[in-house]
């Protein structure tokens, strides 16, 4: 039963989509936008799952002292403070108590974190942990500076949630992608060496591609630069990506089906 | 020189690491312009967007994080702001989760921008006023872009009912009567991510709408096949496409900027090639000796 | 004498051609004739069909362009497309924008109603001043004397708030019976249109350009749009050759009744209709050969094959292996496959008790993936070696994710990294690091451009379709080799399809081509 209900699930969605691609009518299309609604709430509560199990790891390396232990809590920081942020939002331009209420609930979190991972000596921690709630509660309760924002989007055009967003995430995925430029060039020097004929042909297109946009060569052999590694983007490149591509799709289509008519069985966990 | 030339087969990569930072803060401190060749997939999208009658609807998908942001970010300024000096209006959305912040600001700049009088190809341009639901409408995110492209194909307003600032889309005057993609005159994706595959294979095999693409250097190769059957018209690859639109639309911004750096270090990473592949063949000689002794 | 009567004479005559000159006044400019656009002709041959595979709600209308087209001084700019509206139309419509307008006014008042409230609490409690409250309270403007006060602020609030308050939940009511008005009105919409010619109105619903003989009138499916089209109505359209003043024109005849409906096959697709139906029957084909016994030859994949020297070399040195699922959802076929080598993987290493990190980019791969690591290490007949924190989730964040999974492989230096899924431009920044932190590296992707990056990077690379060939070359089970010879044969297919279509297409011999053509 455990394995046969998700192979029929499977077989009829899958089958359903087959259909509703071939079908323009209205009341294919009305089952398939009902299914979209539920793959969007399936995708939240899934959601909730994954911030569990980072939370569940972070409190597991804390607890068993690994190497570098300690940034766990900045990174459950992080996660609590821009859910925060993204949930609560100023009314005006005064701070009031917001930041001690923030203070408050990641010590609070903190705290349980830290009873959680504590082996003997929890009553600290979680005594601690009371004492912070009771008094983000407090503020929550009396404190008319700011409000939470559940249903709205105010929460995301919130000062701290921006400032984060714009001045600290943005920077760092920007320096992390930065990275690929240096890596290309190692990687590169150690990749392109003439051992044989394949290799030195690679090594020569590689470096016609790359000087197609020098402007310093002049009129003649910039435009036959150019020309050159044009025909080698449009021509044998193009081939080789649609023979990949034309292969991708037919394994697509054959792992799809075999997906749907239960041959294949990986996802389920008994290969 | 053996020894040499061993050590260069054997270069530990932080030498190339040092190497390359120095030539790019060099490059980037020092103040000149380097010459931009145009592609022909490039000037195509400049040359669709010119040809559009005033009040035609140019739908910009804004899919990429800020991770992409260096290469993608001119693109987006570029285009923008050439569609509000030809008095289009422009429909965006943005179906990467960190887009929409990023998207919203760059919409602020570019409006700001705009209020200024200024020249572009000989030709003034008065500063105006850019009104949101009149020049520009901002759809905002939605979760799981596959079902949003498809859902966008019916009606805009079934996977966006309201814009990102809450304003329910029927109230908006530039959306009166635009119901979906017959009603827009192109889209242009730019996206650092796979969201391009579903604008193809679901959005412009399905509704059969001119697509230009706007994407990260490294993924631009992978779309070519796209550009010769002629499900995308155009492509603008890189830190040099932006590049290339910038110079079209003779609005030099962080892209041309950013070319006298990115050439530089080509020519920094061919040379390390260069090098590397002479203590290649220099070791290959000592070894044919030793072995011929 | 004379002199004066000839002084008079020629007075007379000045003061007569003057007096005459006046009369006639110079013709004011915009009295100067203009030459007159003649009517340009009419569009002939209009026809009037449903639109083809469709959710119905589309006119298509064709025609043979007017002879004036685009030629001499009468040229016709452009075609403008009427349909017939039934009176009931503009009432449905005038409806339609009250329903609209008592929900707006709703949402309206609900926010307006928090407002007063929250003025209201400032006020009593002494936050703010009367004068400085959120919310203002309408004055008289006939009383010269009137002086605004606390009290009278606070009494305004009140007695807003409670009017408010009584009538907010009439609304929803109020709301609902013009809906039901405005549905039973969308009932009669048939009725309405067979009433043509009596009383409605023509209206135009869209232009083509000069030189276009196609439009096509495509409306909403929800009848709260301003563009919705009602299917099974009976529908009339004429189109007129305007010329550059608007006002000169020419109608067509007009055709009608026509139906809009929404097709049960989308006709233009059938070429992918028949290809899969082909591809399924060539599956079927090999499973069933294969599952009589027959021999099927898959050649060997160093990668995979590397897959169990690598968790033997892990096991050796005794550090954990890396396996990292990449970027995609539970929905790319890729992430599918990774799965069934994943499953591989956890049930070699749960035989071998190493340790295995599987830190994943998406939720729902992450409770996949836990899934089915734990039914390999209990098929491996070690459920209890199975640790919750194996298969755990990072961010969905593209580089945070590379960061988080850089920053493991640089700790716990693992002996094998595999990488098998989906990738992006994190791709060389994970191989790289890999191969800083000394692991035999193992990847396989279906994205294109990432296939260059791993093959430099790591040491063994799955190619495309590779990648998906895995689940069958791991497990040899016949069914699924039948599938991979199914794929094969329709690879084959396809080269040669494409060698005719090459000189097919030299040739023009179209007929073969058009087979391919997909629409809509």
């Amino acid at each position: 039963m455990k394995r046969q209900v998700p192979l029929v699930l499977v077989f009829l969605f899958g089958l359903f989509m087959i259909f509703q691609y071939f079908v323009p009518h209205e009341s294919s299309e009305w089952v398939y936008e009902f299914l979209l609604d539920w793959i969007y709430i399936i995708g939240i509560f899934a959601l909730a799952l994954g911030i569990w199990s980072l939370y569940v790891v972070s409190v597991d390396k804390i607890k068993t002292r690994k190497h570098d232990w300690k940034y766990s809590y900045i990174t459950l920081a992080g996660l609590f403070g821009m859910i925060l942020f993204g949930f609560t939002a100023r009314h005006g331009d005064e701070w009031g108590w917001f930041l001690v209420f923030v203070a408050c609930v990641l010590l609070t979190i903190g705290m349980i974190v830290q009873a959680m991972a504590a082996k003997t000596a929890k009553g600290l921690p979680l005594a601690l942990a009371g004492v912070f709630l009771i008094a983000s509660i407090l503020i929550a309760a009396f404190d008319d500076t700011w409000s939470f924002y559940f249903y709205t989007a105010e929460g995301l055009q919130s000062t701290m949630f921006r400032a984060f967003f714009d001045y600290v995430m943005m920077p760092i995925l920007a320096t992390i992608f930065s990275l690929l430029a240096f890596f290309i060039a190692s990687a590169a020097y150690r990749a392109f060496r003439a051992r044989n004929l394949l290799a030195s042909l690679l090594l020569i297109a590689a470096l016609i591609v790359m000087m197609r946009f020098f402007p310093y060569f002049g009129s003649t052999v910039g435009e036959l630069i150019a020309r050159t590694s044009n025909w080698l983007m449009n021509v044998p490149n193009l081939a080789a990506q649609r023979a990949i591509v034309i292969g991708v799709g037919l394994g697509i289509v054959a792992t799809a089906l075999k997906v749907i008519l239960g041959i294949e069985r990986g996802y389920m966990g008994k290969g | 020189m053996k020894n040499f030339f061993d050590r260069l087969m054997r270069l530990d990569r932080r030498w190339i690491f040092l190497f390359l930072i120095v030539v790019c803060v060099i490059t980037y401190a020092a103040d000149f312009e380097v010459p931009i060749l145009v592609e022909r997939e490039v000037e195509v999208i400049h040359d669709f967007v010119d040809s559009l009658p005033p009040g035609d609807i140019v739908m910009i998908a804004i899919d990429y994080d800020p991770n992409n942001l260096a290469e993608l970010h001119p693109m987006t300024f570029a285009i923008i702001e050439q569609c509000w000096r030809k008095n289009l209006k422009v429909l965006i959305t943005s179906l990467s989760q960190n887009g929409p912040g990023m998207a919203d600001q760059a919409l602020r700049d570019i409006t700001d921008s705009l209020a200024v009088t200024k020249t572009y190809n000989g030709k003034v341009y008065e500063g105006r006023e850019i009104v949101n639901g009149i020049d520009y409408t901002f759809l905002g995110y939605k979760p799981y872009f596959a079902l949003v492209i498809l859902g966008m194909g019916q009606d805009f307003r079934l996977p966006f009912p309201t814009d990102y600032y809450g304003s329910p889309l029927d109230s908006i005057p530039m959306m009166q009567g635009v119901l979906n993609y017959n009603d827009v005159a192109c889209v242009i994706d730019l996206s650092g991510g796979n969201i391009t595959d579903y604008w193809i294979s679901y959005g412009q095999n399905r509704f059969n709408f001119p697509l230009a693409l706007g994407l990260t250097g490294v993924m631009t190769a992978q779309y070519y096949p796209y550009l010769g059957s002629g499900q995308v018209f155009g492509i603008m690859g890189g830190l040099l496409g932006a590049a290339q639109y910038e110079d079209l639309t003779d609005n030099p911004g962080l892209a041309k900027d950013g070319m006298r750096v990115q050439l530089f270090a080509h020519i920094v990473i061919i040379l390390f090639i260069l090098v590397g592949n002479i203590g290649y063949f220099m070791e290959r000689r000592k070894l044919h000796r030793a072995e011929g002794r | 004498m004379r002199f004066l009567l000839r002084t008079t004479v020629i007075l007379a005559l000045l003061l007569g051609a003057g007096v005459a000159a006046q009369t006639e006044p110079p013709p004011p400019v915009d009295s100067v004739e203009t030459p007159s656009i003649p009517p340009p002709a009419p569009v002939t041959g209009l026809e009037v069909f449903d639109t083809d595979d469709d959710h119905g709600h589309s006119i298509t209308l064709t025609w043979e362009l007017s002879a004036d087209d685009g030629i001499g001084q009468g040229s016709v700019m452009s075609y403008d497309v009427f349909r017939w509206y039934p009176p009931l139309m503009d009432s449905l419509a005038a409806r339609r924008d009250k329903i609209q307008r008592a929900q707006a006014a709703h949402a309206r008042f609900r926010r307006d109603l928090g407002v007063a409230e929250d003025a209201l609490g400032d006020l009593l409690s002494g936050d703010r001043e009367f004068s400085a409250l959120r919310f203002s309270v309408a004055t008289p403007t006939d009383d010269s004397t009137f002086v605004l006060d606390r009290s009278f602020v606070e009494r305004a609030l009140r007695d807003t708030i409670q009017v408010m308050s009584t009538n907010l939940p009439l609304l929803p009511d109020s709301i609902r019976a013009l809906q039901e008005v405005f549905e039973s009105a969308l009932e009669r919409l048939p009725e309405a249109h067979k009433t043509y010619p009596t009383g409605g109105t023509w209206k135009s619903v869209g232009k083509a350009a000069s030189g276009e003989g196609r439009f096509v009138n495509s409306g909403s499916k929800d009848p709260m749009s301003g563009d919705f089209i009602p299917d099974f109505t009976d529908l009339y359209y004429r189109v007129d050759a305007v010329t550059a003043d608007e006002a000169v024109r020419a109608e067509s005849v007009i055709v009608g009744p026509r139906q809009s409906k929404g097709q049960w096959f989308n006709g233009g697709r059938f070429p992918v209709f028949w290809a899969v139906i082909i591809f399924g029957f060539l599956t079927i084909y090999f499973v069933s050969r294969a599952r009589k016994g027959a021999e099927l030859y898959v050649r060997p994949l160093a990668g995979i094959e590397a897959v169990d020297d690598a968790i033997g070399r892990a096991t050796e040195m005794g550090r954990p292996i890396l396996y990292v699922l990449g970027l995609g959802t539970a929905a790319d076929v890729a992430t599918i496959a990774s799965f069934t080598v994943l499953g591989r993987v956890a049930k070699r290493v749960a035989e071998y008790q190493t340790e295995l990190i599987v830190p994943t980019y998406d939720p729902i791969v992450m409770s996949v993936a836990q899934e089915v690591v734990k039914s390999s290490y209990l098929d491996a007949g070690r459920p209890d070696d199975y640790k919750e924190n194996t298969v755990f989730f990072v961010t969905n964040l593209q580089f945070a994710y590379v960061a988080a999974v850089n920053g493991i492989m640089l700790r716990e230096l693992p002996a094998t990294n595999v990488y098998m899924g989906k990738f992006f431009a994190e791709s060389l920044l994970l191989a790289e690091t890999g191969a800083l932190a000394g692991s035999i590296q193992i990847a396989g992707t279906d994205e294109i451009a990432q296939i260059p990056f791993f093959i430099v990077a790591c040491d063994y690379t799955l190619i495309g379709e590779e990648l998906y060939a895995a689940s069958a070359y791991l497990g040899r089970e016949p069914i699924l080799l039948g599938s991979l010879k199914a794929q094969d044969w329709a690879k084959a297919a396809v080269i040669v399809l494409a060698i005719v279509g090459l000189v097919a297409a030299s040739f023009e011999w179209t007929t073969f081509t058009e087979l391919f053509h997909v629409t809509n």
